[in-house]
């Protein structure tokens, strides 16, 4: 094609120029690459369950039950798509612009902390159409400034994101929790526990279920990432400078602005995770309102490739197997131990068939 | 010398060999070529003739969609650059692949079976082997030197001396002068040839005309994929071989009239400037350039080239001494700025500075005004206008690409040099800072960029060109700076050029001095 272009006159060859090149047939496989290796994964943790006494095919179909078999199950799982949802959805951006941020969890503590302090300070005073987005905004903020200080260490002193971020997750985890049961104690408990938000300030459900506002919230963000990262100036700086930040500096672009939004973005979206989870199911701050989804978060975006679509299939593969893997613990009696390595093994068998694709797919 | 005996099979038959891309490609198309034992072949093409495709397949780092491969008559098939290697193949590629923080010696031995597992090689030994091709083919350079202190001359010999240690007979060298001073070319030449005199064979890769015709036995010409002519060095001419390199003949010299001078653009003042290593690249270094004019600045290779470019662009910064664009200083100021003031940057390096390999054509072109409108409307890209500014120009600049949204990364060198400067005249600069701007390119284009550049000069933009090329100085500058060691050595007109003092200026005479020298001589 390209021979019969450069042999023809210039405004010839020009005049083919078509808009888009034609898709491969490779990103197929792409995409039923992490498929098999989930399925050897769950072929080596059938092998794993036959030694321990129990029935590979029962234990699976109690798995596939727990997280899809019916409304309970479905809703269970949907409570943990939400908030990996979120974080894969913030850290996306900020992979995308190469910034590299470890510290959901600490965003998340924080925006916990700063939106459950306004709805323990308003709730008296606020009705809950009011009050819920003054906490939302106030966990964006908290997460957001959390993450300020490692974009502010990156930016002014050269100090690596990765540790920043790391490091300041156990601060924050171990101050939410100094405040949780210090100052913010509920006086009228002898747990370890900060006073409980009330109606106003929990996350509005759907009639009848545990189904709540901060999941609808999490499914609209994913066009907004996708129009943010691909259809404004600002996407297309960040992705520019996480392609190359010399080549966007030189092209005039603030890289300073570009890193510290991406940092900034993705420590939002960690804290609106933090008091979403806290206003619809903890009600309260303490020990164990995480769920490990700052680290587990890292996973759903890169699994989902950097990509809002792929980010919401690796959050809903997470949420089902973590779900399923449950079920077989509670309700099939297999080891709490076994059930998560099964979990784990699923994990590493989908990334690896994805790097294998992603090598040998092209 | 060992004679070469037409009955003997040659040391490698490449045979019919054919390769596809994606995209449908054509890089390699029936290609048949034979390497007889202890000589040069030279294999020329423009980029993306399919040189490197060629030579990637022979050492196994492609497979070939059809055709085989024999060594020393026997016909082999490779899987990977372990059986070229095992075969006695070598291959120097022109991005030197060497652990920096390794001696020389840990780099050669790196990835070699070691004969008293699990410890490494001894030293000594190593150290002895090293030595000892280093003297039998003049590639002197110290084995318990670290690789980061080398210049880039000795690297290369570290590379040729990694074939060689791990036995190879048959060496494949990629484009091995473009990296190298003058000097360092004849040393490298002196080295080749002792090599095919001690019965090794090499294949040369260049698309440097005058260095084909100076070191090799035969030369091979590719074109398009396809193999156009094999033949004995003095049985052609440069001229020949360039005509079927291009298709067609390559006017070498610019046609253009003389200079109209307008304002000062430009103006650098006591420039003083250091490197990565901190110590001073550039001394005390003023020009001035002006509307419609091209200033040349001529020198070796790594005599403060890269830092003048870096420190102007705003890349680098300025310890004392003054930047000036349009009478406003701008010195240490951001890109940014220098763009808003009118500066124009085609950088030596387009991957590392310039271009986004992984983006496509058309958002590289408006890299630097993706804000602004047409291609952002009420906060939002505007694709068709993104999209409208790359069909224009590519088809202004003759940017030969499938797609207006291929991958950069997936275009020759001489059209992703067309893409950085359709972006950058696109901006209508007043001034331009062009650096290497020929490196990599593939001859056609070469032309096409010179005359864009003189049609600008032509239009009142004030040009400096830095170049290691001295011809193409000489072709396109209407001043001439001579840079060595940082300093400016002396300042002439293009018109009134010698070669021979350009070349002395170079070599790091003043002026003055060779016009003193010269008045004394003839006193």
């Amino acid at each position: 094609m390209s021979e019969a272009q450069s042999s023809g006159a210039p405004s010839a060859a020009q005049a083919t120029i078509q808009r888009r090149q034609p898709r491969r047939a490779t990103t197929i496989w792409s995409l039923l690459a992490p498929l098999l290796g989930a399925l050897a994964g769950l072929l080596v943790g059938a092998f794993l369950i036959w030694l321990s006494g129990a029935n590979p095919i029962t234990a699976y179909g109690v798995m596939v039950s727990g997280a899809f078999g019916g409304t309970r199950q479905i809703t269970e799982t949907l409570l943990l798509i939400g908030p990996l949802l979120l974080m894969g959805l913030g850290l996306t951006v900020a992979f995308r612009g190469r910034v590299w941020n470890i510290g959901g969890e600490g965003q998340y503590y924080m925006g916990a902390l700063a939106g459950t302090v306004v709805g323990l300070f308003f709730q008296q005073r606020l009705p809950g159409l009011a009050l819920i987005p003054l906490m939302l905004i106030a966990g964006m903020a908290g997460g957001a400034l959390w993450a300020g200080i490692a974009a502010l260490l990156k930016i002014r002193f050269g100090v690596n994101e990765i540790i920043a971020t790391l490091m300041l997750n156990y601060i924050a985890e171990y101050t939410v929790l100094y405040l949780a049961r210090v100052p913010l104690k509920d006086p009228t408990s002898f747990l370890p526990q900060s006073a409980q938000l009330l109606s106003p300030a929990r996350m509005p459900t759907l009639v009848g279920t545990r189904i709540h506002l901060g999941i609808a919230l999490a499914f609209l963000l994913i066009p907004l990432i996708y129009l943010l990262l691909w259809k404004t100036p600002l996407g297309f700086r960040i992705r520019a400078i996480g392609a190359n930040t010399t080549v966007a500096y030189h092209a005039g672009m603030n890289v300073a602005f570009g890193l510290a939004f991406a940092l900034l973005f993705s420590g939002a979206l960690a804290g609106l995770t933090g008091i979403i989870e806290v206003s619809a199911l903890h009600t309260r701050l303490k020990a164990g309102i995480s769920g490990n989804y700052g680290f587990t978060g890292i996973l759903v975006a890169l699994l989902g490739r950097l990509h809002p679509l792929g980010v919401l299939v690796a959050a809903c593969f997470f949420a089902a197997l973590a779900i399923g893997a449950q079920t077989m613990h509670s309700v099939y009696g297999l080891p709490i131990a076994l059930a998560q390595v099964i979990q784990g093994l699923v994990v590493l068998f989908v990334l690896a068939a994805d790097a294998l694709a992603r090598r040998y797919g092209k | 010398m060992i004679p070469t005996n037409a009955s003997t099979p040659p040391v490698v038959e490449l045979r019919n060999i054919v390769k596809h891309f994606h995209g449908g490609v054509l890089a390699n198309d029936q290609i048949t070529i034979q390497l007889q034992r202890g000589e040069i072949l030279g294999l020329l093409g423009e980029n993306g003739a399919g040189k490197t495709t060629l030579m990637n397949i022979l050492y196994g780092l492609l497979q070939p969609d059809a055709g085989e491969i024999f060594v020393r008559g026997q016909r082999s098939h490779f899987r990977s650059t372990h059986d070229a290697i095992a075969h006695g193949l070598g291959m120097v590629h022109q991005h030197f692949m060497l652990v920096p923080t390794f001696t020389v010696a840990e780099n050669l031995v790196l990835g070699q079976p070691s004969p008293r597992k699990p410890f490494l090689e001894n030293r000594k030994t190593v150290a002895r082997r090293i030595s000892q091709l280093s003297e039998q083919y003049g590639l002197q350079v110290d084995p318990n030197a670290e690789v980061w202190q080398l210049s880039v001359g000795q690297e290369q010999r570290v590379e040729i001396l990694k074939t060689l240690y791990r036995g190879a007979e048959i060496l494949i060298l990629d484009e091995p002068t473009a990296v190298l001073t003058p000097q360092e070319v004849d040393e490298l030449i002196t080295i080749l040839r002792k090599l095919a005199q001690d019965g090794r064979s090499l294949i040369f890769i260049s698309h440097k005309l005058h260095e084909v015709m100076q070191i090799c036995d035969r030369v091979a010409v590719l074109r398009d994929g396809r193999l156009v002519h094999t033949t004995p060095v003095q049985a052609t001419n440069p001229a020949e071989l360039s005509r079927m390199m291009v298709g067609r003949d390559v006017v070498l010299r610019v046609n253009k009239g003389p200079a109209k001078p307008g304002a000062v653009r430009l103006r650098l003042q006591n420039l003083q400037v250091r490197d990565d290593r901190q110590l001073l690249a550039l001394r005390d270094v003023s020009l001035a350039v002006h509307a419609g004019e091209i200033v040349g600045i001529a020198g070796v290779e790594g005599n403060g080239q890269r830092e003048l470019e870096e420190a102007i662009v705003g890349l680098r910064p300025v310890e004392q001494g003054q930047v000036q664009l349009n009478q406003q200083d701008v010195t240490n100021r951001p890109p940014r700025v220098l763009f808003n003031a009118g500066l124009g940057h085609v950088p030596s390096d387009r991957y590392k500075t310039a271009l986004l390999r992984e983006f496509s054509i058309a958002e590289n072109l408006v890299l630097s005004r993706i804000d602004q409108p047409p291609f952002t409307q009420h906060g939002l890209l505007n694709q068709p206008a993104i999209d409208q500014n790359a069909r224009t120009l590519i088809q202004q600049f003759d940017i030969r690409a499938p797609a207006i949204d291929t991958a950069v990364a997936k275009l020759s060198g001489g059209n992703a040099q067309k893409v950085v400067l359709a972006r950058e005249l696109s901006h209508q600069p007043q001034v331009l800072l062009v650096a290497q701007p020929t490196r990599g390119v593939d001859v056609g284009a070469i032309e096409y960029v010179h005359q864009a550049l003189v049609r600008q000069r032509d239009q009142g933009m004030a040009i400096l060109l830095i170049s290691t090329e001295l011809e193409e100085i000489l072709n396109l500058s209407d001043r001439i700076i001579v840079l060595y060691e940082g300093q400016v050595m002396g300042e002439c007109l293009a018109s009134e050029a010698d070669v021979q003092t350009l070349g002395l200026m170079m070599a790091g005479s003043k002026l003055a001095t060779i016009a003193n020298q010269q008045g004394g001589a003839t006193k």
